[in-house]
């Protein structure tokens, strides 16, 4: 509780509204004892009066004498009363049938849920004045139809709760023990429900006031000559032009109540939703942000694409997490690369970086450059990236349910590929998207076009994905785990695709996975990264035949092999060390059987005869 | 498409029924002897027994409510006593103007806010986004009635650009300049709140889908970032801000009553108030029952469009 009241008032604008509504709920508590005017006195000579035009009517008086003051905080009063009251008899009747519709089900439910449904076909004033016309106007009807009209709100809320709370054990339980349904209700489900309701008033009490103010400012409500905010408006309206300062006084109260009321409302919600507290719910930008602090040395062109200590870091609140720590890869034309490493290794923030595609925020570029053909893209601009995304570099992902558009038919998302970049008619595009499925043997490519995603299989989606990626002729492609969602023989055609496609087209790939298999299939080289950085290069062969580093050998180690007979799986003991906080030396230390006292200190570099390479002060084998 | 449509028509049957019996449940609470109620001071004892017999007061509830509602279908909504014309003619003619002023008003709202929050939501944290914020804040608190007044005081009164009140100029308006004239100033101040609560809705929406993996694949693909926004996140965004503008025209409908009050517009929500206060209680019944009904068609027309929007939703 006091967690969450000190996340409340971290929040300037919650306390804001905290102190407001204090004050003013302070005020009209101690009203009765303020030296006032009595509200309801009336002194025509006195009509009108501005405010501090007059000693004793601080903000004047309205068009029969009256002081503005008092009447403002006696109106208060009545009319946060009155919303309050509502609040409770809504809340009390709204949840009592809630909790019933909840906990009995079956017929009971269905009957209540339909009227409240009905009730909820109305809009409100139309329910509310149809009650205050046959009750007759007056403050107690208008509350009345105002509590019956939120009524509906609370029953629906509350029965949604009831009705996970009835399925649980304890209320069977309960029933077991032969306790009658009125005491389970109360003894059980009761204090269940109780935080709800609580939270429900507090939002629509707000509202409440505002409509039973409403109510008597058309003058269905409070009656002359008491007065509630509203109809001190309604009164003052006759004068609005006159008088501005007679409407104008209770009008600014009932927004400051609102208002702070909704502040204190938004901070309340804001404290109890867990995604605000972690900073996640920011949106990523266009492109992610590059903040290096220094320039970028300069080196010779190795690829196509050339990585060069590239770091990319995830900046949340005070915590910096070295996602990737200095990262030199390249991949030329014709070739593929293999990244394989553990989840959280930092192999997709690589790959996502290439074209500024990590959420930013809270992904930051820090440092390093990405060079197409030896080009810098990280210096360019949104603008030229833009240019080059899908044109030059395009991208497979993981799930293609989640990556591909939703609400999108097939044929729109790949014409949108091609139309981003080249001015090609409507017509054209849809010819050149057909060739695109015939490219990735797509069965009934003309049938599929007119498809939406969520109407084909897992890997016609992931075919639909690598067209979408062949859609410009791109001449670097980056598969981040493109097969990991798929079954077995479907990512066996689809690896065969890429590698067919590599081939035909001379396409450079960059293909990341965790799988050692797949890296055997179709990468030229491989490259194992852990923690961030790269531990380990090669040829693939030569790196799967004589692993250098012990985490390359234990990470193959790992792998099942089919027709090897049963031995034991080496897992790797303890779990990769959080980038937030990142060991002196080699990360991999704390888990590897080798290490020494020199592994944990310093600074150790990627060396070895190219094209191997090895980031070990003790390797299995020389490279 | 168009069984869908014939199917949530169908399904409305019930919920206009259900409305017409609380309506009918609602007037049968009026305590004493409704006719006494309804005359007031005029309550002869010639005058109770004729509205008894035009009510059908004698006559035994369910019977009553039937009598009623088959009356209604027929398009015989009673006579209303303060006006002395056919109850239905009056609704009409002032349902048209609610029309008018609510209809531009919810335009507004739905244009308004989603742009706001989409601009909000593509700009987070920048100046755009902390300045819709703020407005956002200040309109959802205001009461309309109040910014209603303030609008007249600022706009016709100090500045006299705008007309004060009604919908036409009493001599020599008439056309539609004039129409638009009067209405710019009740048609903001209607829209106000729903504009906010649109526009937070919009924000929260779109920040939510701006996350999602397509967004990162169409930035991937090079899509201009004006289109992924625009196109790619709002079109996902709108599935879950529609049924939001449903429910927003159900608080348009019900503020466009003070607002009609405050510029003495002459719609269908001073005609309820009008009503009630001269105790005209089948003018009443009349104009809620037939403003609710317009308002659940309404919604089917929401649900349509929803299906329409997304592919996902079986049909």
């Amino acid at each position: 509780m006091s967690a969450f009241l000190k996340l409340l008032f971290r929040n300037r604008l919650a306390a804001m509204g905290a102190v407001v509504l204090g004050a003013i709920l302070l005020l009209v508590l101690v009203t009765p004892l303020l030296p006032l005017p009595d509200p309801n006195v009336t002194d025509t000579s006195q009509r009108f009066l501005r405010p501090f035009e007059a000693a004793g009517h601080l903000l004047g008086t309205d068009h029969l004498g009256r002081d503005l003051l008092a009447r403002l905080l006696y109106g208060t009063r009545l009319s946060l009363a009155v919303g309050f009251a509502a609040a409770v008899i809504a809340a009390f009747f709204g949840s009592a049938i809630g909790i019933v519709a909840g906990y009995f089900g079956r017929r009971t439910d269905n009957i209540i849920m339909r009227g409240v449904d009905m009730l909820m076909a109305f809009p409100y004033i139309l329910l509310a004045l149809a009650i205050v016309a046959a009750l007759g106007p007056g403050l107690l009807n208008a509350l009345i139809a105002v509590a019956a009209v939120n009524i509906p709100f609370f029953a629906r809320n509350i029965r949604g709760i009831t009705v996970g709370l009835a399925a649980r054990e304890f209320v069977d339980a309960a029933k077991l023990s032969g306790k009658g349904h009125l005491r389970i209700i109360l003894t059980e489900v009761l204090p269940n429900v109780l935080p709800v309701i609580v939270i429900a008033m507090s939002t629509t009490v707000g509202w409440m006031i505002l409509e039973t103010a409403g109510l008597s400012f058309l003058g269905l409500g409070s009656q002359p000559p008491v007065a509630d905010l509203g109809s001190m408006l309604g009164e003052a309206r006759a004068a609005l032009i006159t008088a501005p300062h007679t409407s104008v006084v209770p009008g600014l109260m009932i927004f400051l109540i609102v208002m702070s009321i909704n502040l204190l409302g938004d901070g309340v919600r804001d404290a109890l939703d867990p995604r605000l507290k972690s900073g996640a719910l920011s949106r990523p930008r266009s492109m992610t942000r590059v903040d290096r602090k220094g320039p970028v040395r300069e080196a010779a062109q190795k690829g196509l694409l050339d990585l060069q200590a590239l770091e990319t870091q995830f900046h949340v609140g005070a915590r910096v997490y070295r996602a990737v720590g200095g990262v030199d890869l390249h991949v030329k034309k014709g070739e593929c690369l293999g990244i394989i490493g553990e989840s959280g290794s930092g192999k997709s923030v690589t790959a996502l970086s290439v074209m500024g595609l990590v959420a930013s925020p809270p992904g930051v570029i820090t440092a390093g450059a990405v060079r197409y053909d030896g080009h810098d893209l990280l210096s360019s601009g949104y603008r030229e990236m833009r240019q080059r995304r899908g044109e030059n570099v395009a991208y497979i992902f993981q799930d293609p349910l989640a990556t591909l558009h939703p609400l999108y038919k097939v044929e729109d998302q790949l014409a949108e590929a091609i139309q981003s970049h080249h001015r090609v008619s409507d017509g054209e595009a849809r010819e050149r998207s057909l060739e695109l499925l015939r490219a990735v043997r797509i069965p009934n490519p003309e049938s599929r076009l007119k498809n939406y995603p969520h109407e084909m299989s897992g890997g016609m989606r992931q075919r639909v994905g690598i067209a979408m990626a062949l859609a410009n002729d791109p001449d670097v492609i980056i598969a981040d785990e493109p097969t990991t969602a798929l079954d077995v023989t479907v990512q066996a055609q689809i690896l065969a695709l890429l590698d067919d496609l590599r081939r035909e087209r001379g396409l450079a790939i960059v293909f990341i996975t965790h799988d050692f298999g797949v890296v055997a299939q179709l990468c030229d080289r491989v490259a194992v990264m852990y923690a961030g950085r790269i531990v380990e290069e090669g040829p693939t062969k030569a790196v799967l035949d004589a692993p250098a580093h012990p985490y390359t050998k234990r990470l193959i180690a790992c792998v099942p092999e089919l027709g090897g007979g049963q031995r034991e799986l080496a897992a790797i003991p303890g779990l990769p060390p959080s980038v937030d906080d990142l060991p002196p030396g080699c990360a991999f230390a704390p888990r590897c059987h080798k290490a020494r006292d020199a592994c944990a200190q310093g600074e150790i570099p990627l060396d070895g005869t190219p094209p191997r390479a090895v980031r070990c002060l003790y390797p299995e084998e020389a490279v | 498409m168009g069984s869908y449509i014939l199917k949530r028509l169908v399904s409305a049957i019930p919920v206009l029924l259900g409305i017409t019996v609380i309506v009918f449940l609602i007037m049968a609470m009026i305590p004493g002897d409704p006719a006494t109620a309804i005359l007031g001071s005029y309550a002869t004892p010639e005058n109770v027994e004729k509205i008894n017999r035009d009510l059908g007061l004698d006559k035994p509830l369910v019977q009553r409510y039937f009598i009623w509602l088959g009356n209604m279908l027929t398009g015989d909504f009673g006579r209303s006593f303060s006006l002395n014309r056919p109850v239905l003619d009056e609704v009409l003619e002032r349902f048209n103007a609610t029309l008018i002023l609510a209809g531009t008003s919810f335009v507004l709202c739905a244009v308004l806010g989603v742009l706001a929050g989409v601009v909000s939501a593509a700009r987070q944290y920048g100046l755009a986004d902390k300045l819709i914020t703020f407005v956002v804040l200040i309109g959802i608190s205001v009461p309309a009635f109040f910014l209603g007044m303030m609008m007249i005081l600022l706009f016709a009164v100090n500045l006299r650009w705008l007309p004060v009140s009604g919908m036409y100029a009493i001599y020599g308006g008439g056309d539609l300049a004039d129409l638009l004239r009067h209405l710019v100033m009740p048609a903001l101040a209607l829209a106000a709140v729903a504009t906010g609560v649109v526009a937070r809705l919009s924000r929260s929406a779109m920040l939510e889908v701006l996350r999602q993996d397509y967004i990162r694949t169409a930035r991937a693909k090079g899509v201009p970032e004006r289109r992924v926004i625009m196109g790619h996140a709002l079109r996902v965004a709108m599935v879950s801000i529609i049924p939001v503008l449903g429910i927003q025209a159900g608080f348009v409908l019900s503020g466009a009553v003070y607002i009609e009050i405050v510029f003495q517009w002459p719609g269908v929500g001073r005609m309820l108030v009008d009503a009630i206060l001269t105790r005209d209680i089948l003018l009443v019944q009349g104009g809620v029952v037939f403003v609710a009904a317009c308002y659940v068609l309404f919604n089917i027309a929401v649900d349509v469009a929803q299906s329409l929007l997304d592919p996902r939703i079986k049909t």
